[in-house]
């Protein structure tokens, strides 16, 4: 159906081509999945497949692109409407009308289908994606699921034979990113649809893909194979196929049903081995290689460095640090914060001041970063939160989740005083935010945005670190120093849009931890980010999370949860409906489960560098 | 037939009123304010716009326009009051209000007043002709409340589809450019940074514009992406006389217009003008021709839409009918200054505005709650 004949793609100010040597054929009928790390040319790959490559984006592309025979070279992508339906990242930006009907009719009427098979085909759609009660709503008030529900329908009125979607489910939480995998499952098996999608998140895609293309590096030739082949040595791959690797599954499971149909003897194992209480609670530093399960990318080398006496000093690092952190959160932090250990160039930027507040609580072991009691926030009409209370402590990784439009985001908003709470109180490092002012709270609290790009104004790095030192009034070069280890090797005159999406997170992080803020939240910090990038991430929050940093996350990534937080409250409908151990609380719930638990379940495994640091501490 | 076929239907998209209907049944009242100044009959007129929006509007965006006409049209009553109460007015009246210190001016500036005498004449008639352009604003806010301004475009001709088109496109996104600046200032807050100030503004500005232009890329990239722009072909003559036409059309309006403008040159004005605008409508038919685009459900124009557009043209022809039978019942004196009475046939034709009140549709009055049916689903 697609055919790609020796396809390079290189964009005009671009040094080296985008993808090179490109050569395969998607069959009719099948759910293609790509996969790879950021930025080695998946959206590229895809665009080239409508055209929009490089009609639209400029470029050269060598080689040839048919779709069902139709040559992209010669056809623009308006000519091949008909055949090939796209779907963008931000479903936003794929709107052309304001309600749901007329988009859904948008691209017939582009066409020029006959009135009547408009009206036919619109019903269609919106039983065959559920929209229906939606019909006549305003796209603007839609939430997230329905959205991409909405853009995926307005492409398949056409009745294009190829869809092609990006990162389809990447801004959904779990429950909505089932709607929308539901769907193009029942395009592919009622309609013979072929779907090409790019994914980040493959613990929820990869286990419908019928074949996968994996790109390995930038310019490298993809692989395309079955899903369990090429998941076998795949860089970016799931944490079930993380655990199938280890227990050495053969072949790889690649959902949950097949892991757990395999998992038996494992649990035995398991179960005689360790007792399981509050894995997430393992410190980072004596846990090797537990920040990158697999990927092995995300340790910097002084994370490494570390864990070595770590693991000296435990010889069961399973046993061990857990017996500590059963004292409570503060009770591992004096460990990790460098008193006794040297905690590398990020600890001494940051140490002076966020070493003093694990001591403190560990002594006092009551003291809260953030408070929060019986907190209202109503907008118009709106009770977006109420009666949520909330306590962190120092060196306490909090994960909020919940579905879209839970108040996730107005809880972090309240805790830096952007929204005047209506009712109830929240006291962060002992100030009313709402009621300071921001040169002040900055050093309470910070928070890194959905869009990390928001808090970037320069147009270079260093501009910003400059700037970044002058609003915190921090010690000129702190910032940059920050930079340095967070971002080895980026340059002073890179312009802050030029960075890939876990760069600029990077970038933000490093702007928000110069005022040095105790208290440390984080809205969606995975969106957009590969599993490398992730790892680099989780490896970087618990050096900070170890230093007495207290983070709060409100993600919709179970696995990030799995792997960082020490207690899991979930929301809904602006209430606190879940509040504890991030084990207990996961375990049981079926949309917020990570993949490991839900293969081991009734144990209470989150994460593969669990049960790799307990099958080594079983047979050592 | 019984009662229940004859009270209006709840509003859907099969049904909805035609947005060309609500705008000439607004215009119409426009019209019939313009030809008073009684203050009881604009009053009227405003009650019957505002009690129409008030029984017809939806809780979209565009509806809520309505507060803000009203308020605009207070604003110019308040200018006109304070601009005739300083600078004077033609006006002879006899009761003096209050004396203003006079600013002395040089003898150039003879017939310009300011401050110096205030009458109550003066003052009323002011009110009353600001209160004409408040109830013609008015109308136009109620318009604007009742009829979804994208629909409206649609029912553009093919050839200014892509006009409309990009109208639309802008319209969604200021919201979102709004949304943005929202965003942003909030953002600063996280730096530490004040929110407010010139300075907020200026880097506030660049990255919302930023946005906003790569937000239009995208749209533009969808839009292909989705057979935008798809022609027809077309063959050259025909493409000729499109281009000829729609030129020479144009050409004939202006000279038309010229010359009904010049004096004494409405003889041969009106008809070089109309048939310049023959020769353009023929052009952009021909123009619509290129493209191959269908319209889905388009708003139909049912005996609903005749109803209320009827009514608006009625109200208008009545008053102009009054306002050239009975002038003075219309413009009620001001000096010597009495009080406006109520003209009861003028009156009761201001009601026939009321009309769409009861034969439009009436639009669901609760918003479907926001709940995904997978939601719905799990919680069964």
């Amino acid at each position: 159906m697609i055919r790609f004949e020796n396809v390079s793609v290189r964009y005009d100010d671009a040094a080296s081509p985008a993808i090179r040597g490109v050569d395969l054929t998607v069959p009719e009928g099948e759910l293609v999945l790509l996969v790879g790390p950021s930025g080695v040319g998946k959206s590229t790959l895809l665009g080239a497949v409508c055209g929009l490559v490089p009609h639209f984006t400029g470029g050269t592309l060598r080689g040839r692109v048919t779709v069902d025979g139709r040559d992209t070279r010669t056809h623009k992508p308006r000519e091949l409407a008909d055949l090939v339906g796209t779907v963008g990242q931000d479903p936003l930006a794929h709107f052309v009308t304001d309600t749901v009907e007329d988009e859904l009719a948008y691209g017939m009427e582009s066409l020029g289908l006959a009135p009547a098979v408009m009206r036919r085909r619109v019903e269609e759609t919106l039983d065959l994606l559920g929209l229906a009660e939606l019909r006549d709503r305003p796209i603007a008030t839609l939430s997230g699921g329905q959205r991409q529900r909405v853009a995926i329908g307005s492409v398949l009125t056409p009745h294009p034979k190829v869809l092609v979607l990006d990162e389809p489910t990447s801004a959904l939480d779990p429950a909505a990113a089932e709607e929308v995998l539901a769907v193009l499952q029942r395009l592919v098996h009622d309609l013979g649809t072929t779907v090409l999608l790019a994914e980040h998140r493959l613990e929820r895609v990869v286990q419908y893909a019928d074949q996968v293309i994996l790109l390995p590096g930038p310019g490298e030739a993809p692989r395309m194979g079955v899903p369990a082949d090429i998941m076998a040595d795949s860089p970016v791959h799931p944490p079930v196929v993380a655990l199938g690797r280890l227990a050495g599954w053969t072949p790889l499971p690649l959902s949950v049903r097949d892991a757990r149909r395999r998992a038996a003897a494992l649990r035995e194992r398991l179960a005689a081995g360790t007792p399981a209480r509050g894995p997430a609670s393992h410190p980072a530093p004596g846990t090797p290689s537990g920040a990158a399960p697999g990927t092995g990318a995300g340790q910097g080398p002084g994370s490494g460095a570390r864990s070595g006496p770590a693991r000296a000093a435990a010889p069961h690092p399973g046993g061990d640090p857990l017996s500590g952190a059963d004292r409570g959160p503060g009770g591992r932090a004096p460990g990790a914060a460098g008193e006794g250990r040297p905690a590398g160039r990020l600890g001494r930027l940051l140490g002076r001041r966020a070493s003093a507040a694990p001591a403190g609580a560990a002594r006092g072991g009551t003291r809260a970063v953030a408070t929060v009691t019986g907190l209202g926030v109503r907008r118009d009409r709106v009770e977006a939160l109420r009666r949520v209370d909330l306590r962190v402590s120092p060196g306490e990784t909090v994960a909020l989740m919940g579905r879209n439009g839970a108040g996730k985001s107005t809880l972090l908003s309240a805790l830096v005083g952007m929204i005047e709470p209506t009712s109830g109180s929240v006291t962060v490092g002992g100030r009313t935010p709402h009621r300071t002012r921001p040169r002040d709270m900055v050093r309470e609290v910070g928070l890194v945005p959905q869009e990390p790009r928001d808090l970037l104004y320069a147009d270079t790095v260093a501009a910003e670190c400059a700037a970044a030192d002058r609003d915190a009034g921090a010690e000129p070069g702190a910032c940059r120093a920050l930079v340095a280890e967070l971002l080895p090797g980026i340059q002073d005159g890179t312009h802050p849009r030029d960075l890939s999406e876990g760069q600029r997170l990077a970038l933000a992080l490093a702007v928000v931890l110069t005022a040095r803020p105790p208290l440390l939240l984080l809205d969606e910090p995975t969106r957009g980010l590969d599993y490398a990038a992730k790892a680099r991430l989780v490896a970087l929050l618990r050096r900070l999370a170890g230093q007495g940093h207290a983070i709060v996350l409100a993600t919709h990534d179970v696995e990030l949860a799995a792997e960082l937080a020490h207690r899991v409250v979930i929301l809904a409908d602006g209430e606190v409906v879940a509040d504890g151990p991030t084990a207990e609380v996961v375990v049981s719930s079926p949309a917020f489960a990570p993949q490991v638990a839900k293969i081991l379940a009734p144990q209470h495994w989150l994460t593969v560098a669990q049960v790799r640091a307990a099958l080594a501490g079983a047979t050592a | 037939m019984t009662s229940m076929t004859l009270r209006a239907p709840r509003a859907s998209r099969s049904n909805a009123l035609h947005a060309g209907a609500w705008w000439l049944w607004a215009l119409g009242l426009a019209a019939a304010a313009s030809r008073t100044t009684n203050p009881l009959l604009l009053g009227m007129l405003v009650g019957v716009a505002g009690y129409v929006v008030a029984a017809r509007r939806t809780d979209a965006p565009w509806a809520r326009s309505y507060g803000a006409f009203v308020k605009l049209g207070l604003l110019v009553i308040g200018i006109r009051l304070v601009f005739s109460t300083f600078f004077g007015s033609s006006i002879p009246g006899s009761h003096t209000l209050v004396h203003l210190p006079e600013v002395p001016l040089p003898s150039w500036a003879q017939g310009v007043r300011i401050g110096g005498r205030v009458t109550a004449e003066q003052l009323v008639f002011a009110a009353y002709d600001g209160a004409k352009l408040a109830t013609l604003l008015i109308c136009v806010g109620a318009a604007n409340a009742l009829a979804n301004p994208a629909r409206l475009l649609k029912s553009l001709p093919g050839a200014l589809y892509e006009a409309g088109v990009a109208v639309v496109v802008a319209m969604t996104f200021a919201p979102n450019m709004v949304a943005d600046v929202v965003r942003l200032r909030t953002a600063r807050r996280l730096r530490g940074r004040p929110t407010g100030g010139v300075r907020a503004v200026l880097q506030i500005g660049l990255p919302v514009l930023e946005g906003a232009l790569e937000r239009s890329v995208a749209v533009a990239a969808s839009m292909d992406a989705r057979g935008y722009g798809r022609t027809a072909p077309v063959p050259p003559a025909v493409r000729h006389t499109t281009g000829a036409l729609t030129l020479g059309g144009l050409l004939g309006v202006c000279a038309g217009l010229y010359g009904l403008l010049t004096a004494g040159g409405a003889s041969y004005g009106l008809p070089v003008l109309a048939a310049g605008l023959l020769a353009a409508l023929a052009g952009l038919r021909l123009g619509g021709r290129r493209g191959v685009r269908t319209r889905y459900r388009p708003d139909e124009w049912g005996v609903r839409a005749w109803l209320v557009a009827g009514s608006g043209v009625a109200v208008a022809a009545l008053m102009m009918w009054a306002a050239a039978y009975d002038p003075a019942a219309l413009h009620p004196s001001v000096v010597p200054l009495v009080a406006p009475e109520l003209p009861v046939w003028p009156a009761a034709s201001v009601l026939i505005g009321l009309l769409p009140a009861f034969v439009a549709p009436v639009p669901d009055v609760a918003p479907v709650p926001h709940v995904s049916p997978v939601m719905k689903a799990t919680a069964k």
